[in-house]
């Protein structure tokens, strides 16, 4: 499996960790309810198909990457730095 | 007060010679890292070009100028190697010394590239990775810096602490490659 680092190019997986949902990216107000920050933390789908993970690429540049990828096909179809996703 | 003796990394690890691969440790001098505050890559990259002649490195690049360079090292990082960094550039970038953080090893000779990719996940064919190239890797288990300065000669830069664990992997590679070019040699026909 390959990842195409936006800084790096395309890069074996070994270099990455991947770091779960995007959910992370999406981080609730510190007044939510602790509904809210159990969802943030522990609940997840489990789609079978297309989503978008964090993945770290830390045995290479160390940037963290917001990537697109299909769980049926192991398809990768994109790789976002994670600070551009944020803005 | 207790008088110190340094020793470089490798202390005695190297030279090896296996086959037509030779490993060595470099002398990259210092190693300072520099990271541009937020959104002053650029005025880092004018700062460097004026201290010294250098710019502040794409993704991916290695540049020098006479004893000086520097790499492209990670996300808003580079390393100036062999020198100083200027006093101008604090007002653009954290400057941090690493000098005594890293081992540096120089791998040359014709079958270099068949050895480290027996270690590397990168390609690194000519076309791949020019002259002037620097790859953040892995060698075997370890982070890395690969830098490409020409002809068949690599640097690997590793944790000073994993500098015995890097020649192992290395004089590993060079004897099983050196193995093959062996056995070829002696096939008849
Ligand atoms: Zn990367």
């Amino acid at each position: 499996m390959l990842i195409p680092c936006p800084q790096c190019g395309p890069r074996d997986i070994r270099e990455f960790t991947c770091k779960g949902h995007e959910t992370y990216m999406h981080r609730p107000s510190p007044a939510a309810p602790p509904e809210a920050w159990d969802d943030h933390l522990h609940n997840r789908d489990n789609p079978a198909g297309p989503t978008r993970e964090m993945w770290h690429h830390v045995a290479g540049c160390g940037a963290w990457l917001v990537v697109e990828r299909n769980t049926v096909t192991h398809a990768v179809t994109g790789a976002m730095l994670a600070r551009e996703v944020a803005r | 007060m207790a008088e110190l003796i340094a020793t470089s990394p490798l202390r005695d690890l190297t030279p090896i010679t296996i086959g037509n691969v030779t490993l060595t440790e470099g002398i990259p001098g210092q190693v300072w890292a520099v990271l541009p505050w937020r959104g002053a890559t650029e005025a880092a990259s004018t700062a460097l070009q004026s201290a010294h002649g250098l710019p502040f490195p794409a993704p991916g690049n290695l540049h020098k100028a006479g004893s000086t360079r520097i790499a492209w090292a990670g996300l808003d990082q580079a390393f100036l190697l062999g020198t100083t960094p200027d006093t101008a550039l604090a007002a653009h970038a954290a400057l941090i010394d690493q000098s005594d953080a890293w081992a540096h090893l120089v791998l040359s000779g014709p079958a270099t590239r068949e050895v480290l990719a027996r270690l590397v996940p990168v390609d690194l064919a000519p076309a791949a990775c020019p002259k002037g190239s620097a790859r953040r890797t892995l060698l075997g288990h370890m982070s890395c810096l690969i830098l490409h300065p020409g002809g068949d000669t690599f640097e690997i830069l590793v944790f000073r602490s994993m500098a015995s664990s890097a020649v192992h992997d290395l004089t590993r590679a060079m004897t099983a490659v050196a193995a093959r070019d062996l056995r070829g040699a002696q096939t008849p026909g």
